[in-house]
């Protein structure tokens, strides 16, 4: 008797310990909202609003702290990530749905694969010994420029612009193509006339989630990007982000100038869920 | 003679392609821009990873794996033992929740549910946030708010939200590929809804699942960001309860002093070999998958 009731019990207590397991997810956003905000908020009210956001000096030894310089870092070398990563990609990507032959088209997968697991710091690395090199041989400066992070951080976004890319293209029905074909287009015509328009909102959306990694990786622009608030003047001066400005002065910093850098945090957190948002959007129109 | 005669009417032969060519070269130089585009991306990869690999491996000295950590031998034991209990700790906590919140998704909830919605948009706003974001809110709430100093269980719980959107997604993405057909023999067989679940989807479902799992392995040895004001960057074994440094802050850690190019190209190394080969043993679970 009794064990029948427990067997009774077992499948509605599993059922409420499955729906306890997916209210995780829920709650780990609402303690990331609440901690964020809670030591974010009241120190850019402190500072003041546009004197954080728009105020170019980030002085912490004398209480004054404006990121807008560390913005426009960020927006710099995500531009210019993407003047590299996007039309690398969308060729890529091109190529692998449409043109690649069966034999090529596995090891250059996998290869693909291979480039979006290899660590940040791995990246970061290599930035460093062959790319700041490189560029403070061939242009002069010290190296550690957006000229050094953009094209690194375009390469670590390719295998995001690269996967969204393809998906999208091959979501585009086939009888477009065919379509195209019986009407005399030659192939190439097909592929960049038709179905390239026809996966564009998939091919912004891969934009979109490109934008996002650039603004959020860390460790890599860290090591490259040289780390000065300042108003860079040429591709060649070294620049301070959002991100790297945390990492770097998290360790030692204390009161106002460690509730500044977790406003800093809120700030980049702000950019991140309006990305996100446009993600899921383009992503719901492009039926990937 | 049909079945020769069909596939020959839509094959272009090299001449007569060119002909199309010399008729349309906006057509050759979209072909042209397409090959290099890929073939620049294999050769970026082919170029880091040989870069590394070719620098890297003759620095692989006996020194290196030593059992204690000198600024002089940047020996990167400690480390790596501290990766394997970053990333069993780690799953130890994501696993369980992010395979019972699949479960939910795939099995249990109906269509419309509010429940589902709210999962998998905070599950897709979890997957978007950069990791040092994510460190700050360990450092935040896991160090400051429940401990006090800087440990191995802050890092591992800290990573362990991050990956869970990754391990759900995977693993209902399993649960879904397995046919009802599977469901509908067992429920006819008499079997309960958590029987069916246990019994039958989920060892269908094992190497999809698996491959998540291993997946998941690979972002936290190769996570940086998220572990350097959580886990700490002390060079020693770490306890639960102590602050040590995994794998990929050791790199960052060595690369930043400067002083050990050396050492740093044959960590780098280490570090390149682990994460490929998670991700090949990934990718091999997965293929498993598709053919069973």
């Amino acid at each position: 008797m009794k064990r029948l009731s427990i067997r009774k019990l077992k499948e509605p207590l599993m059922k409420i310990l499955f729906a306890l397991a997916a209210c995780v997810c829920i709650l780990a956003v609402l303690f990331i909202c609440i901690f964020l905000f809670a030591s974010g908020v009241p120190a850019i009210r402190k500072i003041g609003i546009f004197k954080f956001l728009l105020g170019t000096q980030w002085r912490p030894e004398n209480d004054i702290y404006g990121i807008f310089l560390m913005i426009v870092g960020s927006l710099y070398i995500t531009a210019g990530a993407l003047l590299i990563g996007v039309p690398i990609g969308l060729l890529c990507a091109l190529f692998m749905a449409r043109f690649c032959p069966k034999r090529i088209y596995k090891p250059l997968k996998s290869a693909i694969d291979l480039m979006a697991g290899i660590p940040s710091v791995v990246y970061g690395f290599f930035g460093v010994v062959v790319l700041v090199p490189f560029v403070r041989d061939t242009f002069g400066g010290t190296g550690l420029s957006i000229l050094t992070a953009s094209p690194l951080l375009g390469m670590m976004i390719l295998p995001t612009i690269i996967g969204i890319c393809e998906s999208a293209i091959r979501a585009v029905p086939q009888s477009y193509y065919e379509g195209a074909l019986a009407l005399g287009a030659s192939h190439e015509r097909c592929v960049f006339r038709v179905l390239l328009p026809a996966a564009k909102s998939g091919i912004m959306a891969a934009v979109v989630l490109g934008v996002g990694r650039a603004i959020g990786e860390t460790m890599a622009v860290m090591m490259v990007a040289g780390n000065q608030a300042r108003l860079p003047h040429s591709i060649l001066q070294g620049i301070s982000t959002l991100t790297t400005n945390i990492v770097m002065e998290m360790g030692y910093s204390a009161d106002l100038h460690r509730e500044a850098l977790i406003a800093t945090a809120v700030v980049l957190f702000v950019f991140i869920l309006i990305i996100n948002i446009c993600f899921s959007l383009l992503k719901r129109r492009s039926r990937l | 003679m049909k079945k020769q005669l069909l596939p020959s009417i839509n094959r272009v032969t090299l001449r007569q392609r060119l002909i199309s060519y010399k008729k349309s070269p906006m057509s050759l130089v979209m072909f042209l821009l397409v090959v290099i585009a890929a073939g620049v991306t294999a050769l970026l990869v082919a170029f880091l990873i040989g870069y590394i690999l070719i620098k890297g491996i003759p620095h692989l000295t006996p020194s290196l794996f030593s059992l204690k950590y000198t600024s002089e031998n940047c020996s990167l034991t400690p480390a790596l033992v501290n990766t394997v209990t970053m990333t069993l700790l780690s799953l130890v906590i994501a696993v369980p929740l992010g395979m019972g919140a699949a479960i939910y998704l795939a099995e249990y909830a109906g269509r419309g549910n509010r429940l589902v919605a709210a999962v998998r948009l905070t599950a897709e706003t979890l997957a978007g946030i950069p990791s040092i974001v994510y460190g700050l809110f360990g450092l935040l709430f896991f160090v400051t708010r429940l401990g006090k100093d800087y440990t191995l269980l802050a890092g591992a719980l800290t990573l362990s939200i991050m990956i869970l959107p990754l391990i759900m997604r995977t693993t209902e993405e399993a649960l879904r590929a397995v046919p009802d057909s599977y469901r509908e023999g067992s429920f006819g067989l008499g079997a309960g809804r958590l029987r069916t679940v246990f019994r039958i989807v989920l060892p269908a479902a094992g190497p999809g699942v698996l491959s998540g799992i291993i997946l998941a392995t690979g972002r936290i040895v190769g996570e940086t960001a998220a572990l350097i004001f959580t886990a700490g960057t002390i060079p020693q074994f770490a306890g639960l309860m102590s602050s040590g440094r995994t794998l990929a802050v050791h790199m960052y850690s060595l690369s930043q002093e400067g002083l050990h190019t050396n050492e740093s190209y044959a960590t780098a190394v280490v570090l390149l070999i682990l994460v490929t080969g998670i991700n090949a043993l990934s990718a091999f679970a997965a293929k498993k998958l598709t053919r069973g």
